[in-house]
Parts: structure tokens; C-alpha cells; sequence
């Protein structure tokens, strides 16, 4: 049954354990999908990003070097490709035109075609990026621009369309008062909307801006933000600051116009692995290695909204856009189109403890990828499945 | 007027205090109506006016003879009902209804969600098959290195002589200042499966690191309460070789259980019972603490024990996941007291 309402889940969280989990926090539920039906390690989930048209679609990288497709509107995984090539996990997963871009630890970045068009299966592009690489990210406005950085692998902008050479290549900052020379660990990258910056944060506790407009390859803005390795950071709705998470588990607010902290978020008590905020709710979504998903609220009040422990250490995140925080009804349609099943389905939901509001047709085909899934009994008010 | 001095004295002051008590409640009786009598009633029905309280008299010896006086009354009351109560127990006999179980911090601890369930497949398969698996797999036996900080003192060395006793298996190298991040490689080479390191500040031990050794968690406790073998009263004689089993209590959380699996794997799986030696790790309210001990059975039902061996507690402040790197590591958790130890009723092992 919450195979049918995986469309309504609000959070999209990949584990440790290789378990896709689904959470809906208007009904406070989390669903288990793995494809497989059992938990396996070395499906390790190490990037996720949305699919094709819409939020219809999840891929989702796994530690062996496969990309699931999941879809939200049946809860199920549909297909996995293999994208092999380099050593390494997934440090990121992009889709344009239905074309697939991953990178993987050792730098080979490549661009596959789409599954169904095409069977043969290497890959349309590939780039070298240099070793180390701790995340690639695409330009939401520009879907063929990626970004890539790492450990003591620069920030560098491609343009998959264009040549075999960076668009922007960033220059390391000047020596220190010391004179030596200051080490490099882009830990995450951002693009600022309606503009070409780009923010990173380092495993050096720095936050920096750089802008490839401007004739100065160095950052424009530096700032700095406790003394531990920062692993994740999101922009905020405005645009005008990021939020930055480090290995202690601190959250932190930093304004990009001045470079200065504006507040901090409480909670969390392991490393922050995933970080996305709401394109337009003031809400945060963290996960990280406590094993627990925390929403928080960042302004008016800021504070802790819901949290959700979810067993197995999470490691990253999909929040969902969409506006419409409620589950959207459906029951006019449904029962018309499946009348004969009614009698089964009255049965099930009789014996089922009350928590969703609504029937909704068997899915039969969806059972039996969804074994990991088990049937426990659901404490009032606990958050999980 | 009434001068503080004997007996009399202070009785008379209460008798004035209570002449005064009356006559305020007259005066105030008649003001109002006239709840009580007048003068006639003890001071304990006296009728002040609504909503006064004893402090709100200002001067401090009335106050506080007021305030005793209430005290009594208050005790008398108490063990009044109480003896009621015992009364009304003794004549039901054995229909009584059960005794009432006390309040404590521990059974009023606050529910904890992390607590693992053990019917729960995706916990089961998450501790099966994390850093400790190829210990409780018997891949893997235990081998550990004990050390200290840098330069330690009389006490730390004689307490890691003595819990490489405890712990079979046990190597003990003095430190000479060489980094933990360099000696972690070599470890790992050489087949150790564990580093404890006994932090040492104003010399005495205060901390411990304990870091599983090919990949494996780090956890940093606080120790305290360190008492060596000569100062443990009625102990018994030396432990000897023998393998210990061991005991862990009360590790309930999904933190809870990393740890006691940390603990474990320092011992050797196969416990000789003929030695009767047992090392036990109890968590309460998130204090870990450490006993070795020597059993005998005097009969079927009675045993002795006599404690052996070093004691100490500890308190994890983090755990770390990785071997030992403080600045760059990722933490799995860590105590930060100013956003956990808000509540006395929350524990988090």
C-alpha cells in the first residue's frame, strides 16, 4: 500500500546498507525499497538524483558501479545499467536529455546514452577530471555545464558539448602568512542561480566563491566556519547564503553577500552526509551518520521540525520540490476502475491498523520487490514503516 | 520586647507568636466576617486571609518559626497516613494491592527510538555485516596494543601492565612520542586488531582511545575513578592466564550495541570457565563501568565473588568512524553536552 503512495514521499534517502528509503512526514511513515529484497552492502547508495521528466524518476548509484532507475509513481525499481570504468565510488550522478553523466573517485567522467535508444553500451563522452574527486555537480540552469572538485583536484567547469578542456580552471589562493603553500579539498559544490558563480566548501572549513565572469581565476570570497572538514553544503531559497555542514555534525548558516555567519541549526550528532533545502519552504532536509533524518525549519523560527531514525547510515539525499506538502486525494477515481478487487482490499485494510486515509488498488506486481519491506507493527506517532 | 534566650524564653516567644498568630486572625476574622472564633481556636485552623503565605512575613525568626512549625505538621500528616496505610495492608493480608514501584531516573528514562529491536532484520543485517563482522565470524582473533600518551607517570604504566593481564593477548609498548597515525599502519601490518591508548593528564589516566584496527571505529572515553590492584580492599590473588568471559549490561541503543561489540571484540571468543575470571562492562545512565572479578560457586545457590584486577569508568565522548584521526575523521556520534545533557532523563547507550 505505501508502494502506491511512494509518490507522496517527501524525502528520498540512500543508506549504507544498499536500501532506498521513502519518507512521507505529512503521515509520518518510512518505506524500505531495495531491488534485490534484500539489503546488500555492496549496493551502497552513493548518489542519487532525480530522473527524466519531472520527480517521476530516481537514479540512483550504487557502490558496485551499477545506476538503478527507480520510480516514485509505482515504488518500485525499474532497470539498472552498468557504468563501469574507473575505480572508486559515484561521486555524481546527473541526467540531460535523458543522457547519463557520472563520475566516479578516480576521475573518469562519462557520458552515457540513453538504455532504451541505443543498445550499445559505452559511453558517448568521457573526460579525465583527476584523481581524487569528491563531487561533481550539474548546473540546474544549464544541464550540460558540470563542475568537478576534490582532494587536491582544483574546481574546474565542463561544458559537455564544448571542447576537451575546462571552461574555468580555479587557481589555487596565495601562500599563507607562512609562505607555504595552502592544501586543496573541494568537499562540495553549489551554483548560485542567475549567475555563473559557483560556491565549494573544503575539507579545510572554508567556504569560498569563485566566478569564471571575472578575470580573477582566485576565489572572490573566502569564509571560514569551524575547525572541521565540511562535507556538505546546500543554497538556501533566497540565494543569498549557503548552509554548510561538517563532520561534527554542526549546521551553519553563512550569508555569501559578506561572508559571515548568521546562525547555526542544532541536532544533529554524527558527520552530515546529505544537505538540500526546499526551493521555496524555508525547510532543510540533513541526514548523516547518527542514522537519523532531521528537517529542520530555518528561519522564523529556526528550529527542528520532524526526525526520523532510520536505522542504517544514511548517505545521501533527494528532498522533494514540489509545493503541494499534502498527499493529494484520490479516492473518486480509483475504486471505479477496480471494483472487483474491492472485496480483497476490504479484507487487507480491515486487518490493517488505520493509517492512511484512503484505498487504493492492489499492486500486485509491486509486491514482490518490496519483500525487504516487512510488516511491522507501526507505534502511534513512530516514524517508521 | 521578647529576648532571645532559654527554653522558657523561646516557648514563651511561640506563645506570644501564637497569641499573636490569634490575634491577627481575630482582627482579621472580624474584618472578614468572622470565619473562625475568636481567640478560642489553635493556631493551626487560624484563619489568615486568602492567598498569604508564610513568606511573605518579613521578619526572619517568625518566618522561620512558622515555617518549622508548618514542617511538623507536615511530617506529622505523613506519618499519619502512612501508618494508615500500613494498617489497612496488614488487615487485607494477602489481597492487598501491590506495593506501588518507586519512581527512578532509569525507569523514567525517556524513550529512545535508536533502541534496537531484536526482531529487526535491517538492524540484524546492519551489525552483521559492519566492521566487527570478521571478528564475530571467528575470521579473526584478537590482538591488541596498549599504550599510553606521551611521558607517563607511575600510575598509567602500572595500569596498563595491569590490564594486559586483564585482556589476553595484550602487547604493552611505551609510546616515545611517536604519532598514533604512524603506529595504526604499522599495527595493521603486524596483525593487531585493536589500539588502546590511556590518555594521561597531571599524572593520572583520564581518557581512552580504543580504535579497531583495519578499518575499524574509534571510540574516545573518558576515564575516571582508576584504582589500581594494591588499592582495591579484599581483593584476591593475581588473575591468572586464563581466557575471561565477559559480561555486557545494558547496552540497548544502536550506539549502545557498536560499543559493546567494541568491547567484545578485545577478548578472545572461547572463554575458560575453569579459570572463573569474568570482565564485565555495565552501562548505566551512560556510565561504562569496568570490573574484573573472580567467581566461586559455594553451592548451588550461593556464589562469592572477589574482585581482582583494575576498576575504572568511562564515558564515551565520541565515536569515530575510521582508525584514529581526530581533525579529519567522520564522526558516527558525538557528545556535545550542551544540546544532549539537557535532560536528566535521556541516555544515549
Amino acid at each position: 500500500m505505501a508502494a502506491a503512495a511512494a509518490r507522496w514521499n517527501h524525502v528520498w534517502v540512500g543508506t549504507d546498507t544498499g536500501i532506498l528509503k521513502g519518507v512521507n512526514l505529512q503521515r509520518k511513515q518510512a518505506a524500505n525499497f531495495t531491488a534485490s529484497g534484500q539489503p546488500r552492502r555492496e549496493e551502497a547508495v552513493s548518489a542519487l538524483c532525480w530522473g527524466a521528466d519531472g520527480e517521476t524518476q530516481i537514479l540512483v548509484g550504487c557502490a558496485d558501479g551499477t545506476v538503478k532507475h527507480f520510480s516514485t509513481e509505482e515504488g518500485r525499481f525499474q532497470g539498472q545499467r552498468q557504468c563501469p570504468g574507473g575505480e572508486g565510488t559515484f561521486r555524481g550522478l546527473a541526467q540531460v536529455d535523458g543522457t547519463l553523466i557520472t563520475c566516479v573517485d578516480s576521475g573518469i567522467l562519462r557520458v552515457w546514452p540513453d538504455q532504451d535508444k541505443e543498445a550499445s553500451s559505452d559511453p558517448l563522452l568521457e573526460l579525465r577530471v583527476g584523481p581524487g574527486v569528491c563531487r561533481m555537480r550539474q548546473d540546474p540552469a544549464r544541464p550540460h555545464i558540470v563542475a568537478t572538485g576534490g582532494k587536491e583536484n582544483a574546481l574546474k567547469v565542463w561544458d559537455l558539448q564544448g571542447s576537451e578542456e575546462p571552461l574555468f580552471r580555479a587557481k589555487n589562493v596565495r601562500n599563507d602568512w607562512l609562505d607555504l603553500r595552502v592544501p586543496i579539498w573541494d568537499q562540495d559544490i553549489q551554483f548560485l542561480p542567475e549567475s555563473q558563480k559557483l560556491v565549494t566548501c573544503t575539507g579545510y572549513h572554508q567556504v569560498r566563491v569563485y566566478d569564471p565572469a571575472s578575470p580573477q581565476r582566485r576565489p572572490v570570497l573566502e569564509a571560514t566556519y569551524g575547525e572541521y572538514p565540511l562535507t556538505a553544503m546546500t543554497l538556501t531559497p533566497e540565494g543569498n547564503s549557503v548552509i554548510v555542514g561538517n563532520t561534527h555534525g554542526q549546521l551553519a548558516e553563512i550569508d555569501l553577500r559578506q561572508g559571515r555567519l548568521l546562525g547555526c541549526l542544532k541536532g544533529l550528532a554524527g558527520s552530515v552526509r546529505g544537505l538540500q533545502c526546499h526551493p521555496s519552504k524555508p525547510l532543510l532536509a540533513s541526514c548523516g551518520l547518527d542514522r537519523i533524518l532531521r528537517i529542520h525549519r530555518i528561519r522564523n523560527p529556526r528550529g527542528l521540525e520532524h526526525k526520523v531514525y532510520l536505522k542504517s547510515q544514511l548517505n545521501c539525499l533527494l528532498l522533494s520540490g514540489r509545493d503541494n506538502w499534502e498527499d493529494e486525494p484520490q479516492e473518486p477515481q480509483e475504486p471505479s476502475k477496480v471494483p472487483s478487487e474491492d472485496t480483497e482490499t476490504d479484507e487487507l485494510w480491515a486487518s490493517l491498523e488505520a493509517a492512511a486515509k484512503r484505498k487504493l488498488p492492489d499492486w500486485e506486481q509491486t509486491q514482490g520487490a518490496l519483500q525487504a519491506r516487512r510488516r511491522k507493527k507501526k507505534r502511534p506517532g513512530s516514524t517508521s514503516s | 520586647m521578647a529576648k532571645a534566650g532559654d527554653k522558657s524564653g523561646g516557648s514563651g516567644k511561640k506563645g506570644l507568636k501564637r497569641k499573636a498568630a490569634t490575634e491577627e486572625a481575630q482582627e482579621a476574622a472580624v474584618g472578614e466576617d468572622g470565619t473562625t472564633e475568636s481567640g478560642v481556636q489553635p493556631p493551626k485552623t487560624a484563619a489568615f486571609p486568602p492567598g498569604f503565605s508564610i513568606s511573605e512575613i518579613k521578619n526572619k525568626q517568625r518566618r522561620h518559626l512558622m515555617f518549622t512549625r508548618w514542617k511538623q505538621q507536615q511530617r506529622k500528616e505523613k506519618s499519619a497516613a502512612k501508618k494508615k496505610l500500613k494498617k489497612e495492608r496488614e488487615a487485607l493480608g494477602d489481597k492487598a494491592p501491590p506495593k506501588p514501584v518507586p519512581k527512578t531516573i532509569d525507569n523514567q528514562r525517556v524513550y529512545d527510538e535508536t533502541i534496537v529491536d531484536p526482531n529487526d532484520e535491517e538492524v540484524a543485517y546492519d551489525e552483521a555485516t559492519d566492521e566487527f563482522a570478521s571478528y564475530f565470524n571467528r575470521q579473526t582473533s584478537p590482538k591488541i596494543l596498549i599504550t599510553t600518551s606521551d611521558r607517563p607517570h607511575g600510575r598509567t604504566v602500572r595500569l596498563c601492565e595491569q590490564l594486559s593481564t586483564v585482556i589476553p593477548n595484550s602487547h604493552v609498548y611505551y609510546r616515545r612520542g611517536l604519532a598514533l597515525k604512524k603506529i595504526i599502519p604499522q599495527c595493521i601490518s603486524r596483525d593487531f586488531t585493536d589500539l588502546i591508548v590511556i590518555n594521561e593528564d597531571r599524572k593520572i589516566p583520564n581518557g581512552l582511545i580504543l580504535s579497531h584496527l583495519p578499518s575499524g571505529p574509534t571510540a574516545h572515553f573518558k576515564m575516571s575513578s582508576v584504582r589500581l590492584r594494591k588499592e582495591i580492599k579484599r581483593r584476591g590473588k593475581d588473575p591468572t592466564e586464563h581466557i575471561p568471559e565477559i559480561i555486557l549490561n545494558n547496552f540497548t541503543t544502536r550506539l549502545g550495541h557498536s560499543i559493546g561489540c567494541m568491547f567484545a571484540s578485545l577478548f578472545p571468543h572461547n572463554p575458560q570457565f575453569i579459570g572463573r575470571q569474568v570482565a564485565t562492562f555495565h552501562n548505566q545512565r551512560d556510565y561504562i563501568f569496568f570490573r574484573f572479578h573472580r567467581y566461586i560457586f559455594k553451592s548451588e545457590k550461593k556464589v562469592g565473588i572477589q574482585e581482582l584486577g583494575p576498576r575504572f569508568t568511562l564515558k564515551l565522548r565520541s565515536l569515530q568512524k575510521g582508525t584514529f584521526d581526530s581533525k579529519y575523521g567522520e564522526y558516527e556520534w558525538v557528545h556535545k553536552p550542551r544540546e544532549m545533557d539537557t535532560s536528566r532523563r535521556k541516555f544515549h547507550l
